[in-house]
């Protein structure tokens, strides 16, 4: 049976933080825990996660739960599972929460590292487009477009002028056990990826968009939708990559207005037509490389 | 199970741990002042689907007899369960004072 | 008990083996190449029932140390040099986390320029990062250390990373008889690694948290004190070391010829064995001459050598480090030491063997022959100019 709102696990693992109302990532974390169960280990690098929810004496893990160096979310979930291992224990869930910042860019090479070794870790990315933690910093997962405190939309940027680095793609190029990309915005398809994902041996990455209503400009109450509408627009995209093949999970029929999702948020604000047309082109060129690489699932 | 409010708060140099290192799951403070509107599920309404509650980032919403109630120390008043909740179940009310 | 002709690296990595990690995680760097290429022939031969994690940086293999340590594994890494500055990051992550770790580090020269010598500016630049230090003299000491070092840093009082210092080349690769205790020996002189401070299935925890200004100064006090408990321990260890391998060891410091010496060098690490020997040979000409080798760096042996100089006249410290724009780090450490002492008598520092530099037989009868003038001075060793700004 698959899992959903009435299977999932009833304990609450992430409570009590500190996170901004209605954060993205905050709920990522709290489903995944809830999938993964009382045996999970999390590791969290410096980052929102992290400060949010270890401010002693307030320690807001209900499990086992580390704040790692931020370059080194891989490389101490490889340590804290090779050392149980060394010790005879079993039965347990290496799990990583890191964000876009703590994947992409500084932790990206422990990742590699960790993937290389085919250690037995599920590492989940929250990517909320922006280095969150420190006031809304262009990280290589900010979209085209967005306005950030490092790429200001003033009168010669439009805010970044850089694509979304292909994260995805970029771990499943590596050879990697499983992978898969996910949505706040689509909590079965995710809470499931991460079930099977802790059935697999080996390393698994889950890259999940967890939208941030502080970083993005949109109402606490908007997270969830505003996930969505990424995915039924078809600027995100939920697949799998499994034995060596890229598998896509869902198709809209029909892609919902891009220029409504982009108009909600305030980091778009200034995105001038011009601007808007790339955006629909990439998605258009996305769309037509997943079309022609990946399997319909 | 799940973290939960404890009424020792350690402090003192021989209070605290010798390392980094404490009980799973120890809060000691709420999260109720940050809101400035609080959900209040209409019991009547609510046909017990769980989006709310699986939705919520907070997690402070919890089975309870087939519906759902919410643990309002830790709520923050993010509206996201008012809404998801297609019945329109979950109003937000402005918190008093 | 067995006698091996082992080279430093290869001594280090007996002792590592007898003193059974079980999380091994490296990553290759000049010279301290060896102690792991033997580590993984160990795993690979059932010599060594440890995992061996193949990272892909320095800072990976110290973040992966501490993430086998925080499940209560015991976990070795070695280093050198740039290897050392590049899991920077991590060195006092693991002091605040009160991981007892134990890494081994070649002491190399650090760039610019480019150069794989020895010289002890690499550890010595991470001396405040909390973690203890020792520096050995040679193989044998080497071997020594890597035992001993679980059974301090693991101490339940302790509890804080262990780094053992051996000079690059000059003690890594070079050769000398060494004897490598038994596994019968070794297993009667450490215990299990046992802590409270880890990840719990049974009883889980939040570690590495963040603590406010409230809170932070007390757990860095704790860190401290942790730090200082390393003589007592060390003192404890070296005497059940002694009844179980026969080998005696002196604390934080060695003193040799010390005891009625009008002039004292004190150094660290390998050239003490030439200081010894020179120190013989002075003394045979009726020179009251003497050295104090510095064995532990962290923590700062203060009360040994405020012990050391009572009653000399002059002292001059050699050492292959310098803090640019001011001196010698050991230096100033040991003249803080005299100062809290009380103790005003000259002290000159010479910087030396920078890059692998050869440190001469000459230069250090030399360095004797200075210490009569009775004078402070801050000199290269092989350099005419001073570079006292005082």
């Amino acid at each position: 049976m698959s899992l959903n709102a009435k299977t999932l696990c009833e304990d609450e693992f992430f409570y009590g933080h500190k996170a901004c109302a209605g954060c993205g990532g905050s709920l990522a974390v709290r489903i995944a825990l809830k999938v993964l169960g009382e045996r999970s280990i999390a590791v969290l690098p410096a980052g929102c996660m992290s400060a949010v929810g270890f401010n002693f004496p307030q320690l807001c893990f209900g499990n086992n739960a580390i704040i790692s160096t931020f370059a080194g979310t891989a490389s101490m979930m490889t340590g804290i599972e090779a050392g149980l291992r060394a010790q005879g224990v079993t039965d347990y869930q290496v799990v990583g929460f890191a964000g876009d910042g703590g994947t992409a860019d500084i932790g990206l090479q422990a990742l590699s590292g960790a993937i290389d070794r085919n250690d037995d870790v599920l590492y989940i990315c929250y990517d909320n487009e922006a280095y969150m933690n420190t006031g809304i910093q262009k990280s290589s997962l900010t979209p085209f477009g967005a306005k950030t405190t490092t790429t200001p939309a003033g009168q010669r940027i439009h805010g970044n002028v850089r694509q979304k680095k292909n994260m995805f793609e970029i771990v499943c190029a590596h050879g990697i056990s499983y992978a898969a990309t996910a949505s706040i915005g689509y909590l079965n398809d995710f809470m499931n990826k991460v079930e099977k994902a802790s059935k697999i041996k080996g390393t698994k990455y889950i890259h999940i968009i967890a939208p941030c209503p502080t970083g993005w400009g949109i109402a606490s109450d908007e997270t969830v939708a505003i996930a969505k509408e990424g995915v039924d627009c078809g600027l995100w995209y939920l697949a799998e990559y499994e034995n060596n093949e890229l598998i896509l999970n869902y198709k809209p029929k029909q892609f919902s207005d891009i220029k409504e999702y982009v108009r909600k948020q305030g980091r778009f604000k200034h995105v001038s037509e011009e601007d808007m047309q790339i955006i629909v082109d990439s998605r258009d060129a996305k769309w037509a490389a997943i079309n022609q690489n990946f399997k319909m699932g | 199970m799940k973290p939960y409010l404890r009424e020792h708060v350690p402090s003192g140099i021989d209070d605290i741990p010798e390392a980094t290192a404490y009980e799973a799951g120890y809060l000691v403070t709420k999260n109720a002042g940050w809101r400035n509107v609080k959900p209040v599920v209409d019991q009547a309404r609510c046909v017990g689907c769980l989006q709310c509650y699986l939705h919520c980032p907070e997690g402070v919403i919890y089975k309870d007899h087939g519906k759902v109630s919410i643990d309002y120390d830790f709520c923050k008043g993010c509206g996201i369960c008012r809404k998801i909740c297609k019945l329109g179940a979950i109003c937000m009310e402005p918190e008093k004072g | 008990m067995a006698k091996k002709f082992l080279s430093g690296n290869d001594a280090f990595a007996e002792g590592i083996r007898l003193a059974k990690p079980q999380v091994i995680s490296a990553y290759p760097i000049t010279p301290q190449t060896i102690v792991v290429e033997r580590l993984s022939e160990m795993v690979e031969q059932g010599l060594l029932p440890a995992e061996f994690i193949h990272v892909e940086s320095e800072h990976s293999a110290l973040s992966c140390a501490m993430g086998a340590c925080a499940v209560g594994a015991r976990a070795f890494t070695a280093t050198s040099s740039q290897g050392l500055l590049y899991m920077a990051e991590c060195l006092p992550y693991a002091a605040g986390g009160r991981f007892p770790i134990v890494m081994m580090n070649a002491n190399r020269s650090t760039a610019l320029p480019w150069n794989i010598y020895g010289d002890q500016r690499d550890s010595i630049s991470q001396l405040d990062c909390g973690w203890i230090q020792s520096y050995a003299e040679n193989a044998q000491e080497a071997l020594d250390f890597a035992l001993m070092s679980y059974y301090i840093a693991e101490h339940k009082e302790v509890s804080t990373p262990f780094m053992v210092n051996l000079d690059g080349f000059v003690l890594t690769h070079t050769y000398e008889v060494v004897e490598v205790p038994s596994e019968e020996q070794a297993n009667a002189f450490l215990p299990a690694y046992e802590t409270e401070n880890k990840l719990d299935l049974q009883h889980p925890r939040n570690l590495c948290f963040s603590a406010g200004p409230e809170h932070n100064l007390l757990f860095k006090y704790k860190e401290h004190q942790g730090l200082l408990k390393v003589q007592s321990v060390v003192q404890e260890a070296e005497e059940k070391f002694a009844r179980i391998f026969g080998r005696s060891y002196t604390g934080l410091t060695e003193s040799y010829c010390t005891e009625d010496a009008d002039y004292l060098l004190i150094t660290l690490g390998s050239i003490a064995g030439l200081v010894k020997e020179r120190v013989d040979r002075l003394r045979a000409r009726g020179e009251k001459v003497g050295l104090l080798r510095i064995r532990y760096l962290r923590p700062f042996p203060n009360a040994e050598i405020a012990e050391a100089v009572k009653r000399v006249k002059s002292i001059a410290v050699l050492e292959k480090d310098v803090s640019f724009g001011n001196e010698g780090t050991v230096y100033t450490n040991v003249n803080s030491a005299l100062q809290k002492a009380g103790i005003s008598i000259p002290s000159s520092n010479y910087i030396g063997g920078l890059g692998g530099k050869n440190i001469a037989a000459e230069e250090i009868d030399a360095i004797f022959d200075e210490l009569k003038q009775e004078r402070t001075k801050i000199c290269f060793v092989g350099l005419e100019n001073e570079t006292d700004d005082r």
